[in-house]
């Protein structure tokens, strides 16, 4: 039966001012019961404050046979990481 | 010696006497059985629920008859608590002791069936619980406070449950309909006020629910409406088990739940 049920993404803000974060999917036969879903699979064990859920469908996904042109190029400048000045201890969350 | 300062006798005090009589320590009976009512509903529907576990129609809704399950049961061991030994109130009491009304132990049936009586109950419970936050008991008003926000969520589910089944295809109308039909006689003994429940009442420990049925009425008749459904003819209503006139079913129920602390009384996690 959950078969014929669409799917949905599910992210979950842990707490104000962190971004939603991807943390699985349900079943569901339409946004709002697919919330309810996401309420009862992740979020039993106080882990939000906030949720959302994505039809699985409309998620625009990269393709793996791609994955070499996609993101090998940036395997060799490791001048686009962030390790050449110091971040202060104040800025959390990076 | 100096003498002692005149006595201000409290008004209503009827003055020889008071100051020897013996503290007893006993409760309100009324207010005892109040409180096993409302364990008793939480108690019993926790259980229907937990018969869920594993056998729900697709894995989410497995889960979320569990969470409605577990609040309920966690709901009923602080009423319990507040009621006597929780434990010993829970698995070593007979049927006939049990004081949850007649709805909340009807059998499961299908998944619509299930979602009909979660309807009705939690509706009424979630007015009740409005009123009973300004209960002029401490602990009846706290307990309120913290499980109408448990049931608020409950009773969303049912609605949104019940318009989906009624207004989704021709058998899930069906079924619907017909687990509807199978609990409205069970509703008349939600709005019940017997002696002993007017004696709460009059205490201002419990909420009279006649205040809210007609509310009751029109809530559930909004949720039909938007469900499509038509509500089910007016029943002979079927009354008892606020005094433990139970139905056969409550019996099987605590055969199960109680077997285990009732054939090994020692035994511990």
């Amino acid at each position: 039966m959950s078969g014929d049920w669409p799917l949905w993404e599910v992210f979950v803000r842990a707490k104000g001012g962190l971004s939603h974060r991807h943390v699985g999917s349900v079943h569901a036969p339409d946004a709002e019961l697919a919330l309810r879903h996401a309420r009862d699979t992740y979020t039993r064990r106080l882990e939000g404050v906030s949720l959302w859920v994505v039809p699985s469908a409309e998620i625009v996904a990269s393709d793996p046979d791609e994955a070499g042109e996609l993101f090998e190029p940036a395997e060799s400048k490791i001048y686009r990481h962030p390790t050449f000045y110091d971040i202060p201890d104040e800025v959390k969350h990076i | 010696m100096a003498s002692l300062p005149p006595i201000d006798v409290p008004k209503g005090a009827t003055g020889a006497g008071v100051f020897d009589a013996p503290a007893t320590g006993e409760r309100d009976p009324a207010h005892i059985d109040y409180l096993l009512r409302l364990g008793d509903d939480a108690l019993v529907l926790g259980q229907r629920l937990g018969e869920w576990c594993g056998h729900g129609p697709v894995l989410e809704v497995d889960i979320s008859l569990a969470n409605l399950a577990l609040d309920l049961v966690g709901q009923a061991t602080l009423l319990l608590n507040e009621a006597g030994d929780g434990d010993r109130l829970a698995f070593h009491r007979d049927v006939l002791d049990f004081r949850n009304c007649l709805l909340v132990e009807q059998p499961n049936g299908d998944f619509a069936q299930t979602i009909a009586r979660h309807l009705l109950y939690t509706t009424w419970q979630h007015m009740l619980l409005q009123r009973l936050c300004q209960s002029s008991d401490k602990f009846v008003s706290e307990f309120a406070h913290k499980a109408v926000k448990e049931v608020a969520y409950h009773r969303e589910l049912a609605a949104e449950w019940t318009i989906r089944l009624g207004d989704g295809t021709e058998e899930s109308g069906r079924r619907m309909a017909e687990g509807l039909d199978w609990c409205w006689r069970f509703v008349p003994e939600l709005f019940e006020v017997d002696d002993s429940l007017q004696a709460a009442i009059d205490r201002g420990t419990a909420a009279d629910p006649r205040e809210f049925e007609e509310e009751y009425c029109s809530a559930i008749g909004a949720v039909l409406a938007e469900a499509q459904l038509e509500a089910p003819a007016d029943q002979r209503p079927i009354l008892g088990g606020r005094r433990g006139h139970h139905s056969e079913h409550l019996g099987h129920l605590l055969a199960v739940m109680q077997f285990l602390p009732r054939t090994y009384p020692d035994a511990v996690w």
